[in-house]
């Protein structure tokens, strides 16, 4: 049976942590190949929905990752985003959708090595976990079925 | 069709109820934790209920359901390949124990999705439906069918209707083919009814609803209307628990390549359900959006579907977060 | 209640308001919301326990605007339901004159809006007992356990929207749901898809929820939706220190920040 290789999508800002991912490669750092990384400007812009659909779609674990307070290349957004992350992550938990498949960090564009240890250490924590077999199961529920279920 | 009345003991009621669910699906309402009753596929027959008056949702999930796929599609740069639904799969569903309101709906439903085609998936699942339907030993403040020409022991709709006998048995009405067909299958259920007294509620008349669909071809410009509808918030609660309400929307939805087409319950009640692509809404306010409701029920469809579009169940009413009662305000309108 | 009365009806004789919005009882005895224009009609209104729906979310419907200034009955919840509306510019102090009732019932004189704010920093804000007692129970079985409860609980929703509509603070004219470029939440009903809907609405009115419970009192199937709404509103308070409709100048906790937010789950 192969091993089971998990799927982790990271949703990371421009500026600090995809620069920093860069810095991870050019400095040949090896690291766990099972993200995806998708880049936006500010991690201000990244809207919860967009982690609940990556679970939807497939995700068994997810890093959403930016500048460090104060560094934000637009001044304010991560200080948005970290409240944003603050609520989110309550209402989550109390829904009973498993938060530790979610890292949030801030990893800077200097920092190559700590994107590779937040990146392994992440997979190696999924993988323990397994795939998000719960969540994969509600959503690819046929209509007959929930219909059926009344 | 000509019936003859039948007697069905108590204890036979059992043996029937395992008898249609041993090829079959059977829905049949149960007492939740909360309070309500829910109808379910498949419960025990100990944890099936004869004593509601009616259930929170309606049972027009049987011909109607909330959701309902039409058909998939694959596209690929140079072509789409649509793949129908096999409606032939439709399964045979029993419903158990639907008040004579619920079970008159079918009909006026059918007005509706046969009006000027045939709908084939409400066709088939119509088709495919057993009816048996349950007297009403008791009613309640909202229950009105006898406004609407129906009554609590009516058998329009059932294709087996069991009364309620003061005895603790049941009167049986073998009133159509399909029940015909299930009392003739081997279980030699129903005996001969010697007149014993039937327990009926009594619903009292609220408004004659000839007068009222008469009244409504006057009244479009009236007050009332703003008047009675200011506290409505405009939600879809009383469409959607509505045993006779029918519109829906229709949406796609694609995952990269592949799609399906599905419909889904839809309210006139709802703010944007009247927008135009330009962005004009014809019924912009909650008034002209309740008096569609109405008229639509006790005006448009009399006048073309020649069936009433309310079966005085009363769950709109008693859904209804802010008390628009429906009944209240027909009976308000007839004496304006 | 007769003080009501007296006010409601001088109100409206005076013209100095269009219409009173508050309570009476239909004829079925239920208690509903009533529209009172004509001041011979002020003796119908009420105010007893069972005032329940929360009158705040007629203000931003135009129909009613368009009836000129409003005078509200205002129990607590729609204090807090008229005092978040100001602070998001919605309606104005000078639309409505608030008929503030107290936790006993009786009529209170608010003068102004700095009155108002003073009673609801005087009030107990925090959500109501029954719903701790709900919350506490939720919080105390297991993540799996609380995964499996909402989805049987969601399962049973319908999308009839009836929540929203009865929130004060959902006035949006094109909600999120009916936007389809994208279309983020789906039109029907399943499982998955409820749980998003609830999930979205629940973020929108984070730090905006007023506990007044009425998004799981409109519910036609009883889901207790207001759980999540209540939940976020404590946490709300917990992290960042504020109750929603306590000030006309508070703006609302996500569309600001303050750098010195604490949290411990950032590495």
């Amino acid at each position: 049976m192969p091993e089971f290789e998990p799927k982790i999508v990271a949703f990371v800002c421009n500026w600090c942590t995809y620069a920093g991912a860069d810095l991870t490669g050019t400095s040949r750092i090896k690291y766990s190949p099972n993200v995806k990384i998708i880049r936006f400007p500010c991690t201000g812009r990244i809207d919860f929905m967009l982690l609940l659909k990556a679970f939807a779609n497939g995700a068994d674990g997810i890093i959403v990752s930016g500048c460090h307070p104060n560094d934000c290349h637009y001044t304010s957004g991560n200080f948005h985003a970290k409240r944003r992350w603050i609520m989110f992550k309550e209402l989550m938990d109390f829904m009973g959708i498993d938060m530790n498949r979610i890292t949030f960090s801030w990893v800077s564009a200097a920092e190559g090595a700590k994107w590779a240890e937040v990146v392994n250490t992440t997979s190696a924590r999924i993988k323990e976990l397994g795939p998000y077999v719960s969540y994969k199961e509600l959503v690819n529920r046929p209509i007959e079925e929930e219909v059926k279920n009344e | 069709m000509e019936t003859t009345h039948k007697l069905l003991r108590k204890e036979s009621l059992e043996k029937l109820y395992n008898h249609l669910s041993e090829q079959r699906r059977i829905y049949a309402p149960v007492k939740t934790s909360d309070g309500k009753v829910e109808y379910r596929y498949n419960p025990d027959f100990p944890d099936v209920t004869f004593d509601h008056i009616r259930s929170t949702l309606s049972v027009k999930n049987l011909v109607f359901p909330k959701v309902e796929n039409l058909l998939y599609y694959t596209s690929t740069k140079t072509e789409t390949t649509v793949t129908e639904i096999d409606i032939n799969k439709t399964k045979e569903v029993v419903l158990w124990g639907a008040h004579p309101c619920d079970t008159a709906a079918f009909d006026i439903l059918r007005s509706i999705f046969c009006w000027d085609i045939n709908d084939e998936f409400f066709l088939k699942r119509l088709e495919k439906l057993i009816v048996i339907g349950l007297g009403c030993k008791s009613s309640d403040e909202y229950c009105f069918c006898t406004s609407v020409g129906l009554s609590p022991v009516s058998s329009k709709g059932s294709d087996i209707l069991l009364t309620p006998l003061k005895n603790g048995h049941f009167r049986a009405d073998i009133l159509t083919e399909k029940g015909k067909k299930i009392a003739a299958s081997g279980i030699d259920l129903f005996e001969n009814y010697s007149n014993d007294e039937i327990l009926v509620t009594e619903v009292k008349q609220k408004f004659a609803h000839d007068q009222v669909t008469g009244k409504l071809a006057t009244v479009f410009e009236h007050p009332f209307w703003v008047e009675n509808s200011l506290r409505c918030i405009g939600c879809g609660a009383c469409a959607y628990v509505c045993p006779t309400c029918a519109c829906f929307d229709i949406q796609d939805e694609t995952k990269g390549k592949n799609g399906r087409r599905y419909r889904s319950w839809d309210s006139c009640g709802f703010g944007l359900f009247t927008i135009h692509t330009s962005g004009h809404n014809p019924r912009s306010v909650q008034s002209q959006r309740w008096r569609q409701r109405l008229m639509h029920k006790f005006s448009y469809m009399p006048e073309r579907n020649n069936s009433l579009g309310c079966v005085g169940c009363g769950r709109c009413s008693s859904g209804c977060p802010v008390d628009m009662n429906i009944a209240e305000q027909l009976e308000t309108l007839q004496s304006i | 209640m007769n003080n009501l009365n007296v006010k409601a009806r001088k109100l409206l004789e005076t013209k100095v308001v269009g219409v009173v919005i508050g309570f009476e009882t239909g004829p079925t005895g239920i208690v509903r919301p009533a529209f009172i224009t004509d001041p011979s009609k002020a003796d119908t209104l009420i105010y007893d326990e069972h005032c329940t729906q929360n009158l705040a979310v007629y203000l931003t419907k135009p129909e009613v605007k368009k009836l000129g200034k409003i005078g509200i009955v205002a129990p607590l919840q729609v204090m807090r339901g008229i005092m978040m509306l100001i602070s998001e510019m919605q309606i104005t102090a000078d639309d409505i004159i608030v008929l503030g009732i107290s936790s006993k019932g009786e009529l209170l004189e608010i003068s102004d809006i700095s009155v108002m704010q003073g009673l609801i920093e005087k009030s107990e804000l925090s959500n109501p007992l029954k719903d701790k007692e709900l919350l506490d129970k939720l919080t105390s079985l297991s993540r799996e356990e609380r995964f499996k409860w909402w989805q049987n609980e969601l399962s049973k929703c319908i999308k009839c929207y009836a929540c929203r509509q009865a929130c004060p603070l959902c006035y949006c004219t094109r909600c999120f749901v009916e936007v389809n470029q994208p279309q983020w939440i789906q039109v029907q009903s399943n499982t998955y898809g409820n749980m998003e809907w609830h999930i979205l609405r629940a973020m929108h009115l984070a730090g905006r929820c007023i506990s007044c419970g009425e998004c799981g009192r409109a519910c036609p199937v009883g889901i207790p939706c207001h759980l999540l709404t209540m939940y976020l509103a404590d946490e709300t308070f917990r992290y960042f220190g504020v109750r929603a409709g306590t000030s006309d100048k508070m703006k609302s906790v996500l569309s600001v920040y303050d750098p010195g937010d604490k949290e411990n789950f950032i590495i």
